[in-house]
């Protein structure tokens, strides 16, 4: 990748990262909390992407990461009474942990069986919040008491339930995450997963180590999906059964897929347009799904390769 | 985080200069100094469950709450106020739950929210609802909110929790049903209160639980748990929810065949459902627990009368419109009830925007008795201001001929419980 | 009741379980098989089988055996006509990409559930079953209609292995799974295979549901559970291999029953699932699966 193409990407990322900040101040309250809400569902999607969009493999089960982070940090908070950025980072090593066993156990398998295995997994974790609900809540889940939200530095106490705290957090979280895929783009890690995308038996023969790569970025993915799990429980005080569903899993390969997969700010473009969707149809009418189903088919006739894909194929080929 | 621009030492940003202006603008254009007779409606946001697994409940919880918001209306709405009631689906889902009540809280500025009923999605919206200082009326039959698990800004003012419902059974069931109980209920929070409370419910009259089947919420066929209820159970109690319970009547009958226990359940299984169905014939001669008799009894109230009038229900529970679309009648009540609590209070409070917050927290706190009335059809009520929860009457119906006949009624005082929690000492 | 018992009742309930996944996965397979396609809204097909055959016997409410063979028919024609239509409107303008189907069946998911919902509605309803008929063995009584299911799977299932492996079609199926290019090579209109057998595959879960519907009833949402167990199935089966779907329907239907009676269910499930998981990750193209050429 060129000087001149990475320098245009960094703009642009530096642009889009202006904007987003600077939205806190000039939008309603209404909006500072749903972009807080995307900001971490995209950093879910971010992690996601590197898996799918980066290396090729669909997993169908990443939103055990998500709880691993969501319960990690939420069970320690809740129960042990860590504080808050501790906890944060427990969530973090607890998904770290999760994916290196997941990722040693899954990755052979071959692409249908690595979806499935994945998907199986998940269930498991599923099943697993239900059937330790003296610990977890089960599918009531456990609110974060008041307390243990707020996070004290120096002289300074930042409380988690004030939108403004919120909004920097996670946007701090997506600005980590953003650069962390960034740098795994025009590394020569991120050349190896390419590579490896595009022909893993070639890139197998030129003597790389497939294995340990597609390992190596199950680790980032998982970690990332973690850590917006993590965030996610921390800044808004719940943690449930429900983020380890199946329906999570779909949402984030849904997001990452409309955005467009293997794109630096796909995820984020996917999240933003969902969830805005789902909002704004939900007003108008019951049959919201339905209209979103709709769209979904529509934009993947015509935008296959995602919307920010479909940009870089016709329009801006530097995008990254 | 707004402070008023009248406190002193507030920091000055532009901010909460704006705010502040805008706030002195409302409190002078306010009825109290300007005397208008019109202009301003109080919001009420409805986050019901038209979609997923709620649906069934959610769709009734949204008739009877347009029932009673335009019979409000029509009688002057509150303190001079039409009633403007917001409704957005949540999916049942707790996360799309909280999202909803950010937006009811942020962009719409709603005075209160009503209709919540899955126990799960209550248990994220409540704390989210707190946190945002909105007031949060639950009518869910869960005991989060009792035992201390929700904050000052949540009630439960329109129907009793499952505490007290089930406790207040197990009087009845150990005296005319039997003293051995084995316990059907599905394996999840809602099943594991039924499981919880009954057994020392149960234990307390003297009987003992022979049994204790739990059942996965998704399980279709039950045939292989019946052989786990031992021979000398006396009475099976059974909470099956989800569209399974026809299966699970079915498979009980060809189970049991004519020798069978008594059988008590909860009407909560077979809310919406059609008693007439085939598939539940088995149920002939069983007892279930009523909130509010679905089939209108002999001595029906006048209450009762204009309340089914008013929802569109017929004298079987059913819709006027459409007799197969069977309602659920000893749930949907509690929007209705919640109503008017809500019309009490802001009355009491005088209440003419959401600067009066914690007036109508206070007002409702002090509230004590709900008579039995058109406002309070299912029977008279007893408001415990500190734990923010209603006590009422359950009434326990046997299925005679497709139909549930009420065959006793339970005083309130038999539901009662310790109070668990004192919300009035938190802070607002 | 003895342990004996017991478990003869368990792995009755099992069969009947394993014979409704069978013909739902087989479905599923022969879409894996022939087109590559994940296809995510094969569970819906399943609901819309189920929910049509409500809708169909509810035209003859007094006549419920009559009503019931209308719906066999009728249910899963309709079902395969939609997804016919479906393939020809959506799944072949994408060239049959694996992640754009996989997002386009996703939004059919979500088209078929919601119709569902508006035309159906929220409530689980009842369809009566053809026959009552009761089996009395000497520990407990069966209802005979379960046991009817079990009759019809087979019945099915040898059909389709008749079809598969005997008929000028199933050749044409077998030509395009093993080989798509030199099928078209060989003159064959792969995308019309590809059409039919899709609509096949819908028809399959669908015909299963109405097998099912009259011990189960008819809910909007009923489509989630057959979808995840196919997936299960079809994947240790091993891909496009009918046997192996089959053999694997019986395992998986069968133990999920029978761990039950040991272990507490959900603790059965994580065991059942974890148990996929291992399969998998020891023989990576599922039981009897071969890789992919």
């Amino acid at each position: 990748m060129s000087r001149a193409i990475i320098r245009r990407n960094v703009i642009l990322l530096a642009l889009v990262l202006a904007g987003l900040f600077l939205m806190q101040f000039v939008v309603p309250e209404y909006y500072v909390l749903t972009i807080t809400r995307m900001m971490a569902l995209a950093v879910f999607a971010i992690g996601y992407n590197i898996l799918l969009g980066y290396v090729g493999l669909l997993s169908l089960g990443h939103a055990m990461f998500f709880a691993a982070g969501l319960y990690g940090a939420g069970l320690a908070s809740y129960h042990l009474g860590i504080s808050v950025p501790l906890a944060f980072l427990g969530g973090i090593v607890a998904a770290l942990i999760l994916a290196a066993a997941i990722g040693f156990v899954a990755l052979p398998t071959q692409r249908v069986s690595f979806m499935i295995v994945t998907l199986m997994f998940s269930q498991v974790g599923f099943l697993m919040t239900l059937y330790f609900a003296g610990a977890t809540g089960g599918q009531d889940g456990l609110s974060l008491p008041h307390a243990a939200r707020s996070i004290s530095l120096g002289g300074w106490t930042l409380d988690l339930a004030d939108g403004v705290v919120r909004f920097n957090l996670a946007f701090g979280l997506l600005l980590v995450a953003l650069a962390v895929s960034f740098f795994l783009l025009v590394s020569s890690r991120g050349r190896i997963f390419s590579a490896i995308r595009e022909n893993e038996g070639r890139t197998e023969m030129l003597g790389f180590n497939t294995f340990a790569a597609k390992l190596e970025a199950f680790l980032y993915s998982g970690t990332i999906a973690g850590a917006a799990g993590a965030a996610y429980g921390l800044l808004f005080g719940y943690i449930g059964s429900t983020f380890a569903s199946i329906q999570y899993s779909i949402e984030v390969l849904l997001f990452t897929l409309l955005g467009g997969a293997g794109t630096l700010l796909g995820p984020l473009v996917g999240v933003a347009l969902m969830m805005t969707m789902i909002d704004r149809l939900s007003e108008w009418t019951t049959a919201y799904l339905l209209v979103v189903g709709v769209v979904l088919i529509a934009l993947v006739l015509w935008f296959p390769k995602g919307i920010l894909g479909t940009i870089r194929e016709r329009w801006l080929p530097w995008l990254m | 985080m707004t402070k008023s621009i009248f406190s002193a030492g507030s920091t000055l940003t532009r901010r909460t200069a704006l705010k502040g202006i805008a706030a002195g603008a409302t409190l002078i254009a306010s009825p109290y100094v300007l005397r208008a007779a019109e202009g301003g409606t109080i919001k009420l946001g409805a986050p019901f469950h038209r979609t997923g697994i709620g649906a069934s409940y959610g769709r009734w919880y949204e008739r009877v709450a347009q029932a009673a918001v335009k019979l409000i209306n029509e009688g002057g709405g509150i303190n001079g106020k039409q009633i403007e009631m917001i409704v957005e689906d949540d999916g049942t889902d707790p996360k799309r739950g909280t999202e909803v009540i950010e937006k009811f809280a942020t962009e719409y500025k709603v005075d209160a929210i009503f209709g919540h009923l899955f126990s799960h999605v209550v248990a994220a919206a409540g704390s989210r609802a707190g946190e945002l200082k909105v007031p949060y009326l639950v009518c869910s039959e869960g005991h989060q909110l009792a035992s201390g698990a929700l904050n000052r800004y949540t009630f439960q003012p329109g129907i009793t929790d499952v505490k007290s419902q089930v406790s207040s059974m197990a009087p009845w069931v150990a005296k005319n049903l039997g003293k051995k109980v084995t316990m059907i209920f599905p394996d999840y929070a809602f099943g594991h209160d039924h499981r919880d409370y009954f057994s020392a419910a149960i234990k307390a009259q003297g009987g003992e639980i022979s049994a204790l089947i739990p059942i996965p919420p998704t399980e279709s066929s039950f045939t292989r748990y019946f052989p786990q209820i031992p021979s000398e159970t006396e009475v099976i109690y059974h909470v099956m929810v989800g569209p399974a319970v026809l299966t699970f009547v079915k498979e009980l009958g060809d189970h049991f065949g004519s020798t069978r226990p008594q059988i008590f359940g909860f009407i909560d299984s077979l809310e919406a459902v059609d008693l007439a169905t085939p598939q539940l014939d088995y149920l002939e001669g069983t007892y279930f627990w009523e909130a509010y008799p679905r089939y209108a009894q002999a001595n029906q109230t006048a209450f009762d009368k204009f309340y089914r009038e008013k929802v569109g229900v017929d004298q079987n529970g059913a819709s006027t419109s459409d007799p197969k679309d069977i309602s659920t009648y000893s749930h949907m009540f509690s929007v209705w009830e919640t109503l008017f609590v809500i019309k009490q209070a802001m009355e009491m409070a005088k209440y003419q925007g959401p600067d009066q917050k914690k007036d109508f927290i206070v007002a409702l706190e002090s509230l004590e008795k709900f008579p039995e009335s058109n406002e309070h059809p299912q029977g008279e009520k007893i408001f415990n201001g500190k734990t923010h929860q209603v006590f009422g009457k359950q009434n326990i119906s046997k299925v005679e001929n497709t139909k549930l006949t009420v065959v006793h009624t339970t005083s309130i005082e038999d539901g009662m419980y310790e109070p668990e929690v004192d919300y009035t000492k938190m802070d607002l | 009741m003895g342990l004996g018992p017991y478990l003869f009742l368990a792995i009755l309930e099992g069969l009947v379980q394993a014979s409704v996944l069978t013909v739902t996965a087989v479905g599923l397979s022969l879409v894996f098989g022939v087109m590559r396609v994940v296809n995510v809204a094969h569970g819906e097909f399943f609901m819309l089988g189920a929910v049509f055959a409500w809708f169909v016997s509810n035209l003859l409410p007094d006549h419920p055996a009559l009503g019931f063979i209308a719906a066999l028919i009728a249910a899963p024609a309709l079902v395969g006509a939609m997804a016919y239509a479906s393939d020809r409107l959506i799944l072949k303008r994408l060239n049959y990409d694996p992640e754009a189907t996989i997002v386009a069946t996703i939004g059919l998911l979500y088209v078929f559930q919601q119709s569902a919902l508006i035309f159906f509605g929220p409530d689980a309803r009842a369809v009566e079953p053809p026959f009552y008929f009761k089996i009395r063995f000497p520990w407990f009584g069966y209802d005979g209609y379960k046991l009817f299911i079990i009759l019809a799977a087979i019945l099915l299932m040898l059909g389709i292995w008749f079809l598969v492996k005997k008929t000028r079609i199933g050749l044409l199926m077998r030509a395009t799974q093993l080989d798509r290019e030199t099928a078209q090579a060989f003159g064959i209109n792969v995308d019309n295979v590809s059409a039919y057998v899709f609509a096949l595959g819908a028809m399959l879960a669908a015909v299963a549901a109405v097998l099912v519907v009259p011990i189960q009833q008819a809910h909007y949402l009923m489509g989630l559970d057959p979808l995840l167990l196919s997936f299960i199935v079809v994947i240790i089966g091993g891909l496009g291999s009918i046997q192996g779907t089959v053999v694997a329907a019986i395992l998986i239907g069968l133990s999920d029953g029978i761990l039950s009676v040991f272990f507490s269910p959900t603790l059965a499930k994580m065991v059942s699932t974890l148990l996929v998981a291992l399969v998998l990750v020891v023989r990576p193209h599922g039981l009897f699966g071969k890789a992919e050429r």
